[in-house]
């Protein structure tokens, strides 16, 4: 159904609850809060069908912020609780909010494992590169040589790509959204919540305290145009100031051409289908960096694959129907008894 | 004493079956059967305790086993034992220490030569007494040959090569054929007890209905077994033992694990609402996990998450979105699970938390049992965070107290530690079937429709229970969490008084639990010296020992404990009633000390046993006797 076509069911402002954010001023969380509500708008959603399972971090303090059912839980382990929910009551729809050191720190393994079984649920993963809620130490998607409070002289282990992890673990949907752009990112959350499996967003969120300005090169206003290729699904790579940049595959590489010059038309960009099985391309484009290559934006992969909770729900569909016992007394009462009569 | 000849001639089974020979009826009898951990003795135990079962015999079984899946072969470390004790009164336990004990190669009966009751039967393959494998064993010369086994009544049969006759004509390979020989024993010792041989052929027959050469092959050489018991005239006499005078009922046989398993499906289903379990694999919990799989057809959720902080989290999550959570481990696992058991505290949601407890620290004793998880379970968390913890007493009533820890987590919506053993998970004892109808209603606290004056952390007066607002429910949106709530609004709070008050709350909360269990009983009104005092799995132990000392007439009682948090409301009354109070666990007194910090005006005496062993009627008698006997 097309939400634009029916009378919305609430503003985004009203999926806000009354209670007081508190997250810096500036924060990159204000403008993230905002594309959620914008996209369950627009999705229609009934505050009473929302579940929002957050872990623990500045960015986890979320649900208290939404007029839905919430969960604050604990740190790394949100991943296991919304699992629970969506396994309990399939028909919620269920949202995930975590932090860089939430999900891929102390709650890696639970992240990896949502992420294989394909569960039904969106995983937003607000990517500041840093700990917040203990203010300011290095986090497993800081870079290489980061100078934080707990490394004084910079660190000296590399960074996960959260893309390329996904899709290692067997992600499915992977979309990468900067934390200034809210019409993209509502339109990236509309996009996980329709597809069916496990959506994983990746804002790059900025952390005006501790790690400000960490994803300047690629967020601000005026590296917007050259800096980040936002894909969209059947569309051509294209990018730069009047989208005079493409992608092309030279080889086996990715190579960045300009429309127009060397004979390059249109025609020779790759078009961008974020739903073949293969993920090869799309890991090509999660690793993209600068300076020699924008970063790719938008939903990169949004594949179909089984998903965990409705195979879940299937199998206990099927065996209601097979089974040999109609009630726990058949149960109790078949293979070997003995009766004892006085 | 060894006749090789055999006599393929089947003459007909069962108790009526054996003519000549005298028989001598028993009031009980404990069997162990030993060997290797590939000799299938296992099976075999089992196999022997269904029969005695169904034919109406008290029965408590205790099965031992190395906690490496293959050992190496013939050494002690790597054998595997069963230990049942039937009959037609006394069983309380599996029994200290066997009158019959079935050997498959020497180093079983290495492992249980320290524990054998004078005159014990000893039925040995002696197939399996080669050099080496008496090298193996550690026995410096064969036991058979010395003086070892002098004042035991050896039957010495070739187990292995006469399965191997008896299968020849099935075409079998060797290793399949020598697979057998546990039921050729068990046919042997069926005849030694009069058992009809029908339930395990059934069984077989059922089994291996797509292969049914396996199924022949055990079947041959169960009765070949049998035969050849009746044809050497084993024993001179072949034993029988009268059913048990039970409770008029229907039986069957059961394991606590299974128990556990059906009684919270049981629960669920009293409760209205689906049942939940996340789980992660550990010895010697996994069995409630296979068993609850099985009953998808039942609407159990069954989640095998990643690991026990995932499967906790996965329960937590289910509670919140509705339905009747539980989440199993063992000690390494409960360990884990420790932080996510604090955010059910703070939360207040209904979740129950199954320990089967093992040997530890750490990993320790995998497949050995212990009752030393009790304070963990207790105080084993960060902040003040009390919590319900009730354990269970028999493998069968593990289905009552699997029932109670629901019942208790959704009436009063606090989440429930309910310890079991693998003595208890393990072990196996005729369970009178209950049916749906008999057992209560359980009344989740669920608000289903719009209530304006509402807010998540509001309590009813009597329990301090919130209620139990689920996702779905349109215009009762609430978030909850960890951080600590304001008292009455339910929003995130700092505020000093407020966390006393709260921590005060949560502790009321889990004591008015005493106000909805029943009166702590005891046995031995008359008696006034010594109080025995038990909790968990060592029921039937300490029970028979106590029974025994009370009908020689002495001054003693006995209280087993289900409920530890809250206790009863009368403990203290029964306590103050005599002179001495002993606390017999299988730690190194953690009840003791539990005691001693809630009821600290009486004092405390202490029995324990460390040794993943449970307790033996002997060493308790013992132990009692001395308490008696001193001033
Ligand atoms: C078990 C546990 N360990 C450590 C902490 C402390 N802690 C709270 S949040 C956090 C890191 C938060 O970083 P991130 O997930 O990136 O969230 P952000 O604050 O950056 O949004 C840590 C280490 C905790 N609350 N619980
Ligand atoms: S510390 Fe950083 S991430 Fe946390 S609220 Fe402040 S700006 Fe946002
Ligand atoms: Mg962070």
């Amino acid at each position: 159904m097309e939400a634009t076509t029916l009378q919305c069911l609430y503003k985004p402002k009203d999926y806000a609850s009354d209670q007081e954010v508190k997250w810096c001023p500036g924060c990159g969380d204000y403008a993230i809060i905002n594309a959620v509500q914008k996209a369950f708008s627009e999705l229609n959603l009934k505050k009473e069908d929302v579940a929002i399972i957050s872990g623990i971090g500045c960015s986890s303090r979320f649900p208290y912020y939404m007029d839905t059912y919430g969960f604050h839980t604990i740190h790394g382990r949100p991943a296991a609780v919304a699992t629970g929910v969506k396994l309990a009551n399939p028909e919620l729809s269920v949202w995930m909010i975590s932090g860089d050191g939430d999900s891929l720190a102390i709650g890696g393994n639970h992240f990896i494992h949502a992420i294989r079984r394909n569960i039904n649920y969106n995983l937003i993963l607000f990517n500041n590169e840093i700990y917040g809620l203990t203010k300011g130490q290095y986090s497993p998607t800081s870079e290489r040589g980061k100078i934080t409070k707990s490394s004084p002289f910079g660190t000296v282990e590399s960074p996960f790509s959260v893309g390329e992890l996904a899709l290692g673990a067997q992600g499915q949907f992977y979309a990468r959204v900067p934390d200034t752009d809210v019409k993209l990112m509502a339109q990236v959350m509309v996009e996980a919540e329709k597809h069916q499996g496990l959506s994983l967003v990746e804002v790059l969120q900025n952390c005006v305290i501790f790690n400000d300005k960490t994803h300047a090169a690629i967020t601000a206003k005026e590296n917007k145009a050259n800096n980040q290729l936002i894909l969209e699904h059947g569309k051509p790579m294209l990018f730069g100031e009047n989208n005079s940049k493409g992608l092309r595959l030279n080889g086996l590489e990715l190579e960045v051409v300009t429309v127009g010059e060397n004979g390059i038309t249109t025609a020779d960009i790759l078009v961008h289908d974020a739903s073949t099985k293969s993920n090869v391309l799309h890991n090509m484009l999660i690793q993209m960096k600068l300076p020699e290559f924008p970063i790719a934006m938008g939903v990169i992969r949004n594949a179909d694959a089984p998903v965990f909770d409705q195979g879940f729900t299937a199998q206990i569909q099927q065996q209601k129907a097979s089974s040999k016992y109609n009630s726990l007394d058949d149960l109790f009462m078949s293979g070997n008894t003995f009766t004892i009569n006085t | 004493m060894l006749l090789r000849h055999v006599c393929w001639q089947l003459p007909p089974f069962g108790r009526a079956g054996v003519g000549l020979i005298m028989k001598t009826t028993l009031e009980s009898v404990v069997i162990k059967f030993a060997g290797d951990s590939g000799d299938g003795m296992q099976l075999a135990g089992t196999l022997f305790t269904d029969t005695t079962a169904v034919m109406g015999n008290a029965i408590a079984t205790f099965p031992d086993f190395p906690s490496e899946i293959r050992a190496p072969q013939g050494t002690v470390a790597g054998v595997s034992g069963f230990q049942v004790h039937f009959g037609t009164s006394g069983v309380h336990s599996p029994g200290d220490a066997p009158d019959v004990l079935v050997a498959m190669n020497p180093a079983a009966l290495k492992a249980n030569l320290h524990n054998l009751k004078p005159a014990c039967i000893i039925l040995v393959d002696v197939d399996s007494f080669g050099k080496k494998d008496i090298e193996k064993a550690g026995f410096e010369t064969n036991p058979l040959e010395d003086n070892t086994l002098l004042d035991y009544k050896v039957i010495e049969g070739p187990i292995t090569s006469l399965t191997k006759t008896a299968l020849a004509d099935l075409g079998l390979d060797n290793k399949s054929a020598d697979r057998c020989k546990n039921m050729f024993t068990l046919g042997m010792v069926f005849w030694l007890f009069s058992e009809p041989l029908e339930q395990t052929i059934a069984f077989f027959e059922q089994k291996f209905k797509k292969n049914p050469i396996k199924g022949e092959a055990n079947i041959i050489a169960l009765k070949a077994g049998y035969n050849y018991a009746l044809t050497i005239e084993a024993i001179k006499s072949s034993f029988t033992v009268l059913p048990a005078k039970k409770q008029a009922g229907t039986y069957r046989n059961i394991t606590g694990n299974q128990a556990t398993a059906w009684g919270f499906l049981a629960a669920a289903k009293k409760a209205g609402k689906p049942l939940f379990l996340g789980s992660y694999p550990i010895t010697p919990a996994t069995d409630i996990m296979h068993e609850l799989t099985k009953h998808k057809w039942a609407g159990a959720k069954v989640f095998q998450a990643e690991d026990e902080i995932a499967g906790i989290c996965s329960s937590i999550g289910a509670a919140f979105a509705g339905n009747v959570a539980i989440t199993t481990t063992s000690g390494p696992g409960m360990a884990l699970k420790t932080e996510a058991i604090g955010l059910a505290i703070m939360t207040e949601l209904p979740i129950v938390i199954v320990n089967v407890q093992r040997g530890g620290p750490s990993t320790g004793l995998p497949t050995k049992t212990e009752q030393s998880d009790l304070m963990q379970a207790i105080w084993g968390r960060n902040g003040e965070s009390p919590i319900v913890v009730i354990s269970a007493s028999t493998p069968a009533d593990c289905f009552d107290w699997a029932f109670e820890a629901t019942r208790i987590a959704l009436e009063h919506m606090t989440p429930v530690i309910l310890l079991t053993e693998s003595y208890l998970g393990n072990g196996a004892e005729p369970w009178k079937i209950k049916s749906l109808n008999e057992l209560p209603d359980i009344k989740p606290l669920t608000l289903e429709t719009k209530d304006a004056s509402w807010r998540p952390y509001n309590r009813d007066d009597e329990k301090l229970a919130r209620k139990w607002v689920i996702p779905g429910t349109p215009e009762m949106q609430h978030r909850i969490g960890g951080l600590e709530k304001d008292e009455c609004s339910g929003c995130v709070s700092h505020n000093p008084q407020n966390h006393e008050i709260m921590v005060n709350i949560r502790k009321q909360k889990v004591a008015r639990v005493a106000n909805f269990i029943p009166e702590q009983r005891y046995k031995g009104k008359d008696a006034k010296k010594l109080l025995v005092v038990g909790w968990g799995g060592q029921f039937g132990i300490l029970f028979g020992a106590v029974n025994e000392l009370q009908k020689e007439g002495k001054d003693i009682a006995f209280t087993h404990f289900n409920y530890i948090n809250p206790l009863p409301k009368n403990t203290a009354e029964i306590f103050s009633k005599f002179d001495k109070i002993l606390v017999c666990e299988l730690n190194d007194g953690q009840f003791a000390n539990y005691l001693r910090a809630v009821l600290p005006q009486f004092k405390y005496e202490q029995y324990n046993k460390i040794q993943g062993l449970p307790f033996t009627v002997k060493e308790l008698k013992n132990k009692f006797t001395q308490l008696l006997e001193e001033k």
